[in-house]
């Protein structure tokens, strides 16, 4: 049945390439855990692009339930966190994933590093990775104060007034970012809701688009 | 003008280009100009607000004031309380410090954690001189910011905090 529909579209759109070109290619021996073990540190960049699927599904299932305004931000947590089957599942997929995602993109870098990997001619994927790392901190720095708790109420004025110290446009960043001159209140929550959950996200799988299109023009690095 | 003058397919990207151009440019624009407000809004001016101490009372030794005030910040008002240390100086003038260190933004507290005769911010053991100057090697680089103060009726009044210039 399956396969009669996917002739069906094959034979008028062709799209056996399409995803030929994209998924059905073999994974060279030194890259391969099956092969030589040591070569699990080869999975750390995939491992960052899962969790940071899970990131993105959690992510738009949280917003099915949260409020971006102060009145109501920390009661809709609250709501679907305690009263919501599996909120505490699907909050925390979206927590620990936050943590996790650092960790594996940390990783990842340490592997890209120690091997030399980020050498001619893959200088420019180095360089998009770092700003995927800078989009990853921003990603986790405006959603750390999401649920509008005193944890996340002075861990923001806190990077705020560090984003203030910048040298010469220093009080515009920070009323920028806070959309207010004194208060981090009700235009900070949800300014930071749009960055969170459009702009960084949208700049993100730019980047990861680009990231991936290199590595697969230019191939993973040779064995050491 | 020259003997090659702009051929059609030069004229035809030049326009396209300006119109294009303009059209993008129309997009962003106001969507730019909405994002930026805040920072091309400017500073709201800083009203006097009352509090409960009165100025007879006052000494050479910073007392806390605590005030409320109605606070708008954008569709959402709310009463806020905020924090001054008082004391008069040498001079006999009115000195009000902002109690937010100017290291990473906690709460000043007079002689916090047993360090006689200055304002010790716990976060970080930051210090400052009763005046507000910090003290060198603790890790706040400027002096505690400094109320506007007025008197009404004999009570204190304080504006909005300002850069202290004490040297």
């Amino acid at each position: 049945m399956l396969n009669k529909i996917y002739d069906w579209v094959d034979e008028r759109l062709d799209i056996t390439p399409m995803w030929r070109d994209i998924a059905d290619h073999e994974v060279p021996e030194h890259v391969n855990p099956a092969h030589h073990f040591s070569a699990f540190v080869y999975c750390f960049g995939g491992l960052t692009f899962f969790v940071t699927v899970i990131q993105i599904l959690s992510g738009m299932f949280l917003t099915m339930y949260y409020v971006p305004d102060i009145k109501n931000a920390w009661e809709s947590v609250y709501y679907l966190q305690n009263e919501v089957a599996f909120g505490v599942i699907v909050r925390g997929m979206h927590h620990w994933g936050a943590s996790l995602v650092i960790v594996m993109m940390f990783l990842h870098t340490l592997r890209v590093f120690f091997q030399g990997a980020y050498k001619k001619p893959r200088e420019l994927n180095w360089v998009v990775g770092v700003l995927i790392f800078f989009v990853m901190l921003g990603l986790g720095f405006t959603g750390y104060l999401l649920p509008w708790d005193m944890k996340a109420l002075f861990a923001t004025k806190v990077g705020i007034e560090i984003a203030a110290s910048t040298p010469l446009i220093g009080h515009e960043l920070k009323v920028l970012l806070a959309g207010h001159p004194d208060i981090v209140g009700a235009q900070t929550l949800t300014r930071f809701f749009a960055i969170h959950v459009f702009f960084l996200p949208a700049a993100l799988l730019g980047l990861m688009g680009a990231h991936f299109i290199m590595i697969r023009k230019q191939g993973i690095s040779g064995p050491l | 003008m020259s003997k090659q003058p702009v051929s059609r397919r030069q004229f035809l990207n030049y326009t396209l280009t300006g119109v294009g151009g303009f059209m993008a440019a129309g997009m962003l624009m106001p969507m730019v100009r909405f994002a930026v407000d805040p920072v091309l809004k400017g500073e709201a001016a800083g009203d006097f607000h009352p509090t409960q101490q009165k100025v007879a009372d006052l000494t050479d030794v910073p007392v806390r004031v605590d005030f409320s005030y109605e606070q708008v910040d954008a569709w959402y008002t709310s009463e806020v309380t905020n924090t001054a240390w008082v004391y008069k100086n040498d001079k006999g003038e009115i000195v009000a410090l902002s109690p937010i260190c100017k290291h990473l933004g906690c709460t000043v507290s007079w002689e916090g954690n047993d360090h006689a005769n200055q304002f010790f911010c716990p976060c970080h053991n930051g210090l400052y001189e009763k005046s507000g100057k910090n003290v060198p090697g603790t890790p706040p680089l400027k002096p505690l910011d400094v109320y506007p103060t007025a008197e009404k009726d004999g009570l204190l009044q304080l504006g909005k905090p300002e850069a202290n210039n004490i040297v």
